[in-house]
């Protein structure tokens, strides 16, 4: 045998149970840190679940707070002002994010199409609350007041990119045969854009949109300097007094939207920070219903992405 | 071809078998792929698998170094022994195997490193770490693969940047710098140009000096000039490979036994 | 290919041109109308403003002000928020390549992802209540007495560990918690562009399995992983809520993880609502245009470093 051979036989023979030892102690490495990691999930779910379930009855999704010191009341101006600043979002961010990645998938190659894309990312990076205090400067300082408006813009901003990405994907899985078989019974571009492209994509558009929203509606930092927040906020009331006194729709809509507002999250920093302790129960609370609606909307939009990819797959 | 003589057949009878495989059938799921292959390969000899494509010829050969574990759901049955030890028994240390039994791919594959770390990356592998040593294994190797004379200057740079038959022959070396006894091809010059191909094809009668060569081709004239022992297979029915021939080249290719072998030889079908 | 525009076509592509051109100048404009909220700042402090000073000066009552506790802030937790979670991020990732059943693979996956979608404000809260006197303080303690006397890094963990657990050590491991999806998914999809070929090279060699992990496919994938790294970097740069439920809020001076401190998110929420002057307003936004500066660059990188990745195909075999 050469030289070489002898070395490489001696240093095999000397390695070959310490290499199988790594082998196997990295490996198991591996799935001890995946296990490590899910860890705090399990305990914040459990403990959100156990602890804020406690506080979780009638009264606390359908009365406004009582004042502080006293037990009882709920958060139904948290849960009215997240459904309201989250429409809001919807319409800000919706129709712009579907436009634009209606250019993006058509035009991938164009100089406005790459730098939308990049733009995009760029923007999916921005710190949320660098995005409030620009919807501060923006709508907040020029109105003279903080608003639904202005916190649903802020949201708006945050969802974006997510819905302008996932639309575009959507249309690009769009089989080209559609667009082209419109096109040959001599439609238009924007008429198959509307009728043909978009109905075939709307699924996906929506779970994108759902998965954005479930982004958006745990965000506290944008709605900091946006909404305030504001503990009398009743929309039932607002509509009722508004038909009382013979208000016309627009008046009672800007009631709605253009006045602080509170919502989940925002209540939830707010109470945690308050030393009675009513209140901190109810902050466990609030974190249970917000946790519960943020993550099943993130799952089901997930399943329903599987569910279309795999029928898409199989067609 | 020539008929061989009394005095070459001896020496070819006089050769222990490397590698027998007795009884092989790999299966991935409920795909019977390989069913029944009974075949040995002489030590320091160049043996060929051919076949039309889809007949399992890749499938036996990463039988002899276990790649196939690497899909999921395979399961193989039967006996494939090296020196005498059965490979496919359980306990064995497939890492191992595969140092001994090296191979070498359709398309190459060398390391994103520089020439001289894919050829000690398996050095390396044994904590050899003296650079005089590496040094002294990494230009063995290179010499044993022909490839040397035209890296030994350039030897830090990335070995992706060589072209395809050098890239090849790199990695041939990679493979011989852990001193294998086996060195499996698998169509190890499908994707090189011809001068290429002719480079591989004589680094293989050099090779196999030192070391027993099995190639998976499906260029005939490839396996007939190169080859001592030639296997033939096929797909049966169920669309499982198996074994129809296996004889020395030359017989293979001038009086195949079987109507088979002979139909695939002479170009009736492939 | 020639377009045929039909009726109405124009106007479409005019009002697709158009947004897609808001939605990039809305980009610009954020930093612009940062810019321009700060022009104050700028004016009266400069550079000054950033560099790095021992001085505590954040004096909202005489118009001091100073970022660096806040820069100084940001990126301690952030960089050791990274050096908890690329370990583990990149365990995962290998876990769930290399040795996951196919089965287990997608609740796998989703579970991690689950860690991201957890809103910022229920870690904070469960933070306050939970995770600082349960892991935080009693682990303070125990750094405070093991490694305040080393040399170097003893000046990281000087100082009693601060009675409520409001600490940097509490925000980087809870930002490390937050950015362990980010990182272990980028670097999932590093490994799984990563040609299978590679694989099979290095195992045919005889490399056990990590070997060729380690050896092979981490040096082939290292500039995604990077980018990774980045994206994940940049999210905890940004990370506002949870930080500032458990990290203290104020400036002490010292540079140690175990008390409480400030980062440049932070400060934000914390001041602004209830800022005192114009400059200190002023002075906010100017850090906010900081902090999304450096989200930015890092983004840019990051996505141009985990593009290579999938770019860099072995080259074709030239013949």
């Amino acid at each position: 045998m050469t030289h070489q051979g002898e070395l490489l036989g001696q240093r095999r023979l000397a390695r070959e149970r310490t290499r199988r030892v790594s082998n196997m102690v990295m490996l198991i490495m591996t799935g001890l840190l995946t296990l490590i990691a899910l860890i705090p999930l399990a305990w914040i779910i459990a403990y959100v679940i156990l602890r804020g379930g406690r506080s979780l009855n009638l009264a606390f999704f359908t009365q406004l707070p009582r004042p502080l010191g006293m037990a009882g009341g709920g958060v139904l101006h948290a849960i009215e002002g997240t459904i309201i600043v989250s429409l809001l979002a919807a319409v800000f961010a919706i129709p712009p994010g579907v436009l634009a990645a209606f250019y993006a998938a058509r035009n991938p190659n164009t100089t406005l199409g790459i730098a939308l894309r990049f733009g995009t990312d760029v923007l999916s990076g921005v710190p949320s609350i660098v995005v409030g205090l620009f919807a501060y400067a923006v709508l907040v300082k020029p109105m003279g007041h903080y608003s639904a408006l202005a916190g649903g813009a802020a949201l708006a901003v945050l969802m974006l990119p997510t819905i302008i990405r996932t639309t575009e994907e959507m249309l690009k899985l769009v089989p080209h045969t559609l667009r082209e078989g419109s096109l040959a019974l001599g439609a238009s571009e924007w008429k198959t854009s509307l009728s043909v492209l978009f109905p075939a994509a709307l699924n996906g558009i929506f779970t994108g949109f759902l998965l954005a929203l479930s982004r958006a509606a745990g965000e506290t930092a944008p709605l900091l300097f946006t909404t305030l927040g504001n503990e009398r906020y009743d929309i039932k009331f607002i509509v009722t007094s508004g038909i009382k006194s013979h208000q016309g729709i627009f008046q009672v809509l800007e009631r709605i939207l253009d006045q602080p507002v509170d919502s989940l999250p925002l209540t939830l920093w707010k109470y945690a920070q308050q030393p009675y302790p009513e209140r901190i129960e109810q902050a466990w609370g609030v974190a249970l219903v917000l946790m519960l609606v943020v993550l099943s909307i993130n799952i089901a939009s997930r399943l329903w992405i599987q569910v279309r990819a795999r029928r898409l797959k199989g067609s | 071809m020539e008929m061989p003589t009394p005095q070459q057949k001896a020496e070819f009878a006089r050769n222990d078998p490397k590698m027998e495989v007795k009884g092989l059938s790999v299966n991935y799921k409920k795909f019977r792929a390989l069913d029944g292959i009974d075949l040995s390969i002489q030590a320091q000899r160049i043996t060929a698998i051919i076949g039309p494509s889809g007949c399992g010829k890749s499938t036996l050969l990463r039988s002899f170094n276990r790649m196939n574990d690497l899909t999921p759901g395979c399961h193989m049955e039967g006996a494939i022994h090296l020196d005498g030890e059965d490979l496919l028994a359980s306990g064995v240390d497939v890492v191992d195997i595969r140092r001994r039994v090296g191979m070498v791919f359709q398309r190459p594959n060398p390391f994103p490193k520089s020439i001289y770390d894919n050829v000690a990356y398996g050095p390396r592998l044994y904590h050899i770490r003296r650079k005089s040593d590496l040094d002294e294994m990494v230009e063995t190797s290179l010499r044993s693969a022909a490839l040397w004379e035209e890296v030994k200057d350039k030897l830090n740079q990335s070995g992706m940047s060589l072209s395809g038959g050098q890239q090849q022959r790199l990695c041939i070396a990679r493979a011989l710098a852990v001193e294998p006894e086996v060195i499996l091809m698998d169509e190890p010059a499908s994707a090189l140009d011809p001068i290429s191909t002719l480079k591989i094809e004589e680094l293989m009668q050099d090779l196999k000096k030192d070391y027993t060569i099995v190639i998976v081709t499906h260029n005939m004239q490839q396996a007939a000039r190169v080859s001592d022992f030639t296997a033939m297979m096929m797909i049966d029915d169920q669309r499982a490979g198996r074994l129809i021939e296996f004889d020395q080249t030359n017989l293979i290719f001038t009086r195949p036994k079987d109507k088979r072998t002979e139909d695939y030889v002479t170009g009736r079908f492939g | 290919m020639s377009k045929v525009l039909q009726h109405g076509d124009r106007s479409w592509q005019a009002l697709l041109i158009t947004v897609s051109i808001l939605v990039l100048v809305l980009m610009l404009a954020i930093g612009w109308m940062l810019w321009r909220g700060s022009s104050g700042a700028h004016q009266t402090f400069g550079w000054g403003f950033l560099a790095p000073t021992s001085l505590v000066s954040w004096d909202p009552v005489n118009d001091h002000f100073q970022a660096w506790p806040f820069i100084y802030g940001t990126l301690l937790t952030s960089l050791i928020a990274i050096l908890i979670a690329l370990p583990i991020s990149l365990g995962i990732a290998i876990f769930l390549v290399e040795l996951c059943p196919a089965w287990l693979r997608t609740p796998l996956t989703w579970m991690v992802e689950l860690l991201a979608a957890i809103p910022s404000v229920v870690y904070g809260l469960w933070g306050i209540f939970i995770f600082l006197p349960v892991v935080v303080t009693p682990l303070g303690n125990f750094l405070a007495e093991t490694l305040a006397h080393l040399p170097w890094i003893g000046i990281l963990f000087s100082g009693p560990m601060s009675a409520s657990g409001s600490s940097r050590l509490a925000a980087c491991l809870i930002l490390a918690i937050m950015i362990i999806p980010t990182i272990s998914a980028v670097s999932r999809d590093v490994f799984m562009a990563i040609p299978n070929a590679q694989h099979e090279a290095s195992l045919a060699l005889g490399s056990t399995l990590w070997e060729t992990i380690w050896q092979v496919l981490i040096p082939y994938g290292l500039s995604g992983i990077l980018g990774a790294v980045m994206l994940g970097l940049g999210r905890a740069l940004g990370e506002t809520m949870a930080v500032t439920m458990v990290i203290g809020n104020s400036i002490e001076g010292s540079a140690s993880l175990l008390r409480p401190g400030y980062t440049m998110a932070s400060v934000i929420a914390n001041e602004f609502a209830e800022a005192v002057s114009k400059l200190h307003t002023e002075v906010l936004v100017e850090v906010g245009l900081v902090l999304f500066f450096m989200t930015m660059l890092l983004n840019i990188l990051a996505r141009f470093l985990v593009w290579r990745v999938a770019r860099r195909t072995p080259l074709e075999v030239r013949t």
